[in-house]
């Protein structure tokens, strides 16, 4: 009851402001991710995602014709239009641009502003105007037209070529199916296994029930590194070596300490005369755990569920270890830990949108789910 | 066989084993062995019930033995001998890691990682919780920072690597570098301060973890202890360090430990973002440098991980039994 103080205008604002630039801090590097996934890879290369919106100076090049020239008292001319070029057609499908400066070498395209007659290294002279007409005045006859080098306005470009590419040629749609391969199975099974096992733990009497729980607490933070060497060896010798078939083993064993931890938790707090209750109306522990403890425990299992499905979404150790590393059964962040990184390091709008395809599902769960999620959070630590 | 398919094929046959496992071994214990009818009904009731608990721990408890006991013994085995596996060194691996410079870096980055990342996390987690509590638009601030919870540590590395590039038109940090007239530098070449923008990606994914478990403890404070503090004449800071604080510090140690815990198994950013070099390798990454190559030394490095988890292993499982006496 903060307020009861008579908390002031301006501390309000302070905390407005603190919590506005934590929420920026927090928001602004994926928003950056996302708009370089649809930019040009030019634009990305030129200017940064937080200008995407505004128009950015791009350098090209337009190949001169010879064939054109005419001769006007002893001098040969040579007219034409910049965005003309057929290979800038893509660009400027109009033919029509605004030039800002031109140069004849590429080592420095934007030598002289646009307007400004230069000289020719082969002797005459050149103009580029802003609107794209170029004029090579030069005395003996023209028989290679020049290269013009330009740089032009360009207006923001978003498209989709960059999805295009990352799904098609780069082979992420199979690293998207082979995620999606991995994750159900490894989300479901561990569930069912944890869930009778939960019921036993917390509701059925035996020897020993105390220390299995504390067993199991203690498994939860087992590191994961320990177990590649020896699981990889022994999937090796039963045959299964690097397979899906390992791997969803694995996820399973991995998942089931915190399915069955949270499971228990959630269960240990369900009323317990409705479970009297029906034992005493002769209902056996499998019907009582099918028709009565799974359907009260439904949000403990989506929880848990949520849990799974974005840490075997999101897993690349287990992937690496337990996965054979060919493109055929690459997950996403193997594909762009090991793939793309190696081979697209420079190309920021392919890095962008592969993220961006690997991170879309999970973001989508986690927004619609958030429920859950919390209540798992909650439920797997504050007791 | 495609492996959709077979991912198809998996579920149907999992999911439904298991239901038959727990259905059809119900049944015999039941129908079969200790039926309940004849002359001695009452004791076979009671010798199904003694036994059924151990139908229903089975599945778990041999998958628990199999993926996370077994290799922990496993490990140690392993890391006693050499890379062959055939000849037993004792503590060979260990002492040549230890003679390693690498090794030793890894050791000291992966200390500062286990200091750092969740004191910060913690630190912002409980900043943002108290701040957005009375905030009108604090759920949706609460939801934003969450999201990166969602995201994968390699996607985490990939959005940050776009943060942190040395070219002013790519990375954000060195274009306002750039504007201010200082010289551009990659942050992921910088000696030492390399580990803590690696670390900062971990604590970014965190800190929504931290908040959502402290603001909910925060929730559970009896606010008549807030009243009377107020009443009394404490002010803003004196409420939230005297009187919030530490009565949420059992929440405060458990977010804490839950990401210390986190943190000794992260290889991903370190792998994503500099490949350990430039002097940022940490254990779980270092040991990925030997997966595949030299299982003695890869155990070996797995095991030094365990050790540094042993502690808080311990704590937990007394805080647990503690809790359901």
């Amino acid at each position: 009851m903060d307020n009861i103080a008579g908390q002031n205008q301006g501390s309000k604002l302070a905390v407005n402001i603190t919590v506005i630039i934590l929420v920026l801090l927090w928001l602004l590097p994926t928003i950056g991710l996302f708009v370089s996934s649809f930019r040009d890879r030019d634009q990305i290369s030129n200017s940064g995602w937080w200008q995407a919106p505004f128009a950015v100076d791009l350098n090209f090049r337009a190949r001169v014709a010879a064939d054109g020239a005419r001769e006007e008292n002893g001098t040969f001319i040579l007219e034409g239009n910049v965005f003309a070029d057929p290979s800038l057609s893509g660009r400027f499908p109009d033919a029509t641009g605004v030039v800002a400066a031109y140069g004849t070498r590429a080592v420095d395209p934007a030598e002289f502003p646009a307007g400004e007659v230069s000289e020719l290294r082969g002797g005459g002279t050149v103009v580029v105007n802003r609107d794209g007409s170029y004029r090579i005045e030069s005395p003996e006859e023209v028989t290679r037209g020049p290269t013009l080098y330009f740089e032009a306005r360009t207006p923001p470009r978003f498209t989709l070529a960059n999805y295009d590419t990352v799904l098609r040629a780069d082979g992420m749609d199979r690293a998207f199916i082979n995620t999606l391969t991995v994750t159900i199975p490894a989300t479901i099974i561990p569930i069912l296994i944890a869930a009778f096992a939960a019921y036993a733990l917390a509701w059925m009497d035996f020897p020993g029930r105390g220390l299995l729980i504390a067993a199991v607490v203690g498994l939860l933070v087992v590191p994961l590194q320990l177990a590649l060497v020896p699981l990889l060896t022994l999937h090796t010798n039963i045959g299964i070596g690097q397979s899906f078939l390992g791997i969803w083993l694995a996820h399973t064993g991995f998942g089931l300490p915190l399915a069955v931890y949270l499971l228990r938790n959630y269960m240990v707090g369900l009323p317990r005369d409705i479970i009297e209750s029906a034992k005493v109306d002769g209902a056996t522990d499998f019907q009582i755990f099918v028709r009565i403890i799974l359907p009260l425990s439904f949000p403990a299992l989506a929880s848990f569920a949520i849990f799974q499905f974005l840490w075997t979404w999101n897993d690349l150790l287990v992937a690496k270890v337990f996965l054979p590393s060919g493109a055929e059964s690459q997950v996403m962040t193997v594909k762009i830990a090991d793939d793309l990184l190696g081979s697209r390091g420079g190309d920021w709008g392919i890095l962008a949108t592969a993220a961006f395809v690997s991170i879309a599902v999970p973001l989508v769960v986690f927004f619609t789910m958030q429920r859950y999620l919390v209540r798992g959070l909650l439920a797997g630590s504050v007791k | 066989m495609s492996p959709v398919f077979q991912g198809m094929l998996t579920i149907i046959i999992g999911v439904g084993g298991c239901v038959g496992y727990f259905y059809f071994s119900n049944m015999l214990l039941d129908k079969v062995i200790f039926p309940a009818k004849g002359p001695n009904t009452g004791r076979n009731i009671n010798r199904a019930n003694q036994v059924r608990p151990w139908l229903f721990l089975f599945p778990a408890m041999f998958a628990l033995g199999l993926y996370l006991a077994y290799p922990v013994v496993g490990s140690f085995w392993r890391s006693l001998f050499d890379r062959s596996g055939a000849n037993f060194i004792g503590l060979g691996n260990y002492i040549d890691l230890f003679g390693e410079g690498t090794f030793r870096t890894a050791v000291m980055n992966n200390l500062l990682w286990v200091l750092f990342v969740p004191a910060m996390a913690t630190f912002l987690g409980l900043l943002v919780a108290q701040l957005t509590d009375r905030l009108s638009w604090g759920n949706i601030a609460k939801s934003l920072i969450f999201m990166p919870m969602a995201i994968s540590f390699v996607g985490a590395s990939l959005i940050w690597k776009f943060v942190y590039s040395a070219n002013p038109d790519i990375g954000i940090i060195n274009s306002i570098r750039d504007s201010m007239g200082l010289t551009v530098l990659d942050p992921l070449q910088v000696r030492f301060w390399n580990n803590f923008f690696l670390m900062f990606i971990l604590v970014w994914i965190q800190t929504g973890f931290a908040m959502v478990i402290l603001s909910a403890a925060l929730r559970g404070i009896p606010e008549e202890t807030i009243e009377a503090a107020i009443i009394d004449g404490a002010n803003a800071f004196q409420v939230f360090f005297k009187i919030k604080v530490p009565q949420i510090m059992g929440t405060i140690v458990v977010v804490w430990t839950t990401i210390t815990i986190l943190v000794l198994k992260v290889f991903d950013i370190v792998y994503t973002m500099t490949g350990g070099n430039f002097g940022t390798h940490i254990l779980p990454s270092y040991m990925m440098t030997y997966m595949f190559r030299d299982d003695g030394r890869a155990t070996a490095v797995a095991f030094v991980i365990m050790l540094l988890v042993l502690p808080v292993m311990i704590w937990n499982i007394r805080q647990a039994r503690n809790e359901m006496r």
